[in-house]
């Protein structure tokens, strides 16, 4: 009997046998994954960038009376200290409504650049804001407002049984780094690159070998820790921090981490007033304290 | 057995011959016109009316619509032409995501077709108890958003998850790695092919299959030459919707499979960590790439369909 009907016959054995060579072909193109990215070309010579640190301001500025709603975009590792800030000045200022876009640094700029509108922007790093600067997002001088280390996390359950940071070139760990634009994983490429120094040789090839996941964001590479889904991961201390009892925290040897800077500045499309008292409060004393309370340290 | 009007003398003419009945267009098209999927394929489409100006007021409320399903499409691949750079950095990271893309996709929409074409048969032709149940929980991850898929999947699959756990202490890890990016796909894309399936077998008459059974064949056999080639159109367009959501996985991914170039990240990851990390302007190269995909891949299959149609 002929066979006119659609997909049949001859046809349908032509369009299997197409699906088959296309499959063929995917599965045997690609190939080994590549290696782990954004270490800093010889080791050794990073230095952490020169941020000036600044007293902190006797008090914190009024709020305008008028109130109005406060957009601030920060690193998502401010993310309990900023909330909470954010919870006290609502509290003291009524009329100030404060809303938070925690995120990475890096993505915070982009978002900025692309034209999202925010009245203030808090980075990770300086370079973030430079980048901020350039793009001509944020105005006046940057100030940079606390500071943080690095520290090494493992699960509660430490499966690969983690001690410390020598251990992480062991084969078979399965490491978690933010990624090389983010912030955070600079300051840990830059860290362990200060580790390998005085580490056998091969330990940091080793090492880059086991990363098995860049983040976004820092607190992707927490999740993955807290999860047990990774054995180790490389975070702020303030991350390790409100982790609580989720994750165990192993500082790096002395030396070994960057010092962090956060800086802080206003938005150039944002509320100059509005803005301007928000920085003043976060480096006010009250400010200060709420930061210290969750792990960072004195700028 | 409901055939409309404007084929039911050639409906008729072919149930006299009832072999035949299967294949000639009469059939066809009356599927093809009930068939949700059959877009243009439509038997009308011949004898549709030309725009008229009556039609204005209909064009003034969709165009809002029009233009924002367009407009970012159009801006997207403009902003590509104009300010789109290519970095060697970035044109590898495109390369090994592109590569990787096409292997999870297509190995999950394999293992989709293999294991979903007979589920969709049975939802389709058989009633069995929890078959409702099955059929609701088929369709779920359609209307999930992806970061339930991906704690879902945590949960499960993960290094303490329910069923991941026992890999574990076998020494297998699912998470970062391949593995974890196709059952992700697979979990997402795997309704899409199941329901277009079983909505496309459920259409093939019973008759034409008792009619094939009365004259011999083999329940088999009954499949390979009535069932399946009356509902292979509605099959492959499942096979292409699946295929297009797999490829376009991204939440479940990035929460349960990690993040890594040439292993987990995909191209729609690739896009997220070139904008994440600020290189917007080969984020955009990467978004136009897979767009310029996705628009041959639908074109092409709507071009192949008219073809086979005629």
């Amino acid at each position: 009997m002929t066979r006119r009907g659609p997909f049949n016959g001859k046809r349908s054995g032509t369009l299997v046998l197409i699906a088959l060579v296309v499959l063929a072909i995917a599965l045997l193109s690609g190939g080994a994954g590549a290696e782990s990215t954004g270490w800093p070309e010889a080791c050794g010579n990073a230095s952490p960038e020169s941020a000036t640190p600044r007293a902190h301001e006797a008090a914190a500025v009024p709020f305008p009376t008028e109130g109005g709603d406060l957009t601030v975009f920060a690193a998502s590792s401010l993310t309990d200290a900023f909330e909470e800030i954010g919870d006290a000045i609502e509290a003291d200022n009524p009329e100030v409504s404060v809303t938070f876009n925690f995120a990475g640094s890096q993505t915070l700029v982009t978002q900025l650049a692309e034209g999202a509108t925010a009245d203030v922007l808090a980075t990770a790093d300086a370079a973030s804001m430079a980048m901020a600067a350039d793009a001509q997002v944020v105005t006046g001088e940057p100030q940079v407002f606390a500071g943080n280390v690095v520290v090494l996390v493992v699960p509660a359950t430490n499966p690969a049984d983690i001690t410390r940071v020598a251990d992480l070139s062991r084969p078979g760990v399965k490491l978690v780094l933010a990624g090389p634009s983010v912030p955070a994983g600079r300051y840990a490429r830059e860290a362990m690159c200060v580790v390998s120094m005085t580490a056998p040789l091969g330990w940091l090839e080793g090492l880059k070998g086991n990363v098995v996941s860049e983040e976004e964001d820092v607190r992707d590479v927490l999740a993955k820790v807290q999860l047990g889904e990774a054995d180790a991961g490389l975070v702020y201390a303030t991350d390790a921090q409100s982790a609580g009892d989720a994750v165990i925290a192993i500082s790096l040897p002395d030396g070994a981490g960057p010092m962090v800077h956060y800086p802080i500045a206003a938005a150039t499309d944002g509320d100059v007033a509005l803005a301007a008292a928000f920085i003043r409060y976060v480096r006010s004393d009250e400010g200060a304290a709420i930061l210290r309370a969750h792990g960072f340290l004195a700028p | 057995m409901s055939i409309s009007a404007y084929d039911a003398g050639q409906a008729r003419a072919e149930f006299s011959t009832p072999i035949d009945a299967a294949q000639p267009h009469g059939i066809a098209d009356w599927r093809v016109r009930v068939d949700p999927t059959g877009g243009d394929r439509t038997p009308q489409a011949g004898k549709r009316p030309r725009l008229q100006w009556s039609d204005l007021v209909l064009w003034l409320l969709p165009l809002p619509l029009v233009l924002l399903l367009v407009l970012p499409l159009v801006a997207l691949g403009w902003r590509a032409l104009t300010d789109g750079a290519l970095t060697g950095e970035g044109s590898a990271a495109l390369r090994e995501a592109m590569a990787l893309t096409l292997k999870t996709s297509l190995l999950s929409t394999a293992l989709i077709v293999v294991t979903g074409l007979p589920l969709a048969y049975l939802l389709a032709r058989r009633e069995f108890t929890g078959r409702r149940a099955l059929d609701v929980v088929v369709d779920l991850p359609i209307v999930l958003p992806p970061s339930v898929a991906g704690i879902a999947l945590l949960l499960a699959f993960g290094r303490n998850g329910v069923i991941g756990r026992w890999f574990a202490e076998a020494g297998l890890t699912i998470g970062f790695t391949t593995a974890a990016v196709v059952l992700a796909q697979c979990f997402v894309s795997a309704p899409f092919f199941v329901r277009a399936s079983a909505a496309s077998l459920q259409r093939v008459q019973q008759d034409l299959e008792d009619v094939a059974a009365d004259l011999g064949a083999s329940p088999w056999a009954r499949f390979r030459t009535v069932t399946l080639p009356i509902a292979l159109p509605g099959i492959l367009a499942g096979v292409v919707l699946a295929w297009a959501r797999a490829v376009g996985e991204f939440g479940a991914t990035i929460m349960f499979a990690g993040n890594f170039p040439g292993v987990t990240r995909t191209m729609p990851l690739a896009i997220y960590s070139a904008y994440g990390g600020g290189d917007i302007a080969t984020a955009v190269i990467l978004a136009a790439a897979l767009l310029a995909a996705a628009g041959l891949t639908l074109g092409g299959v709507r071009w192949a369909a008219g073809r086979e149609q005629r």
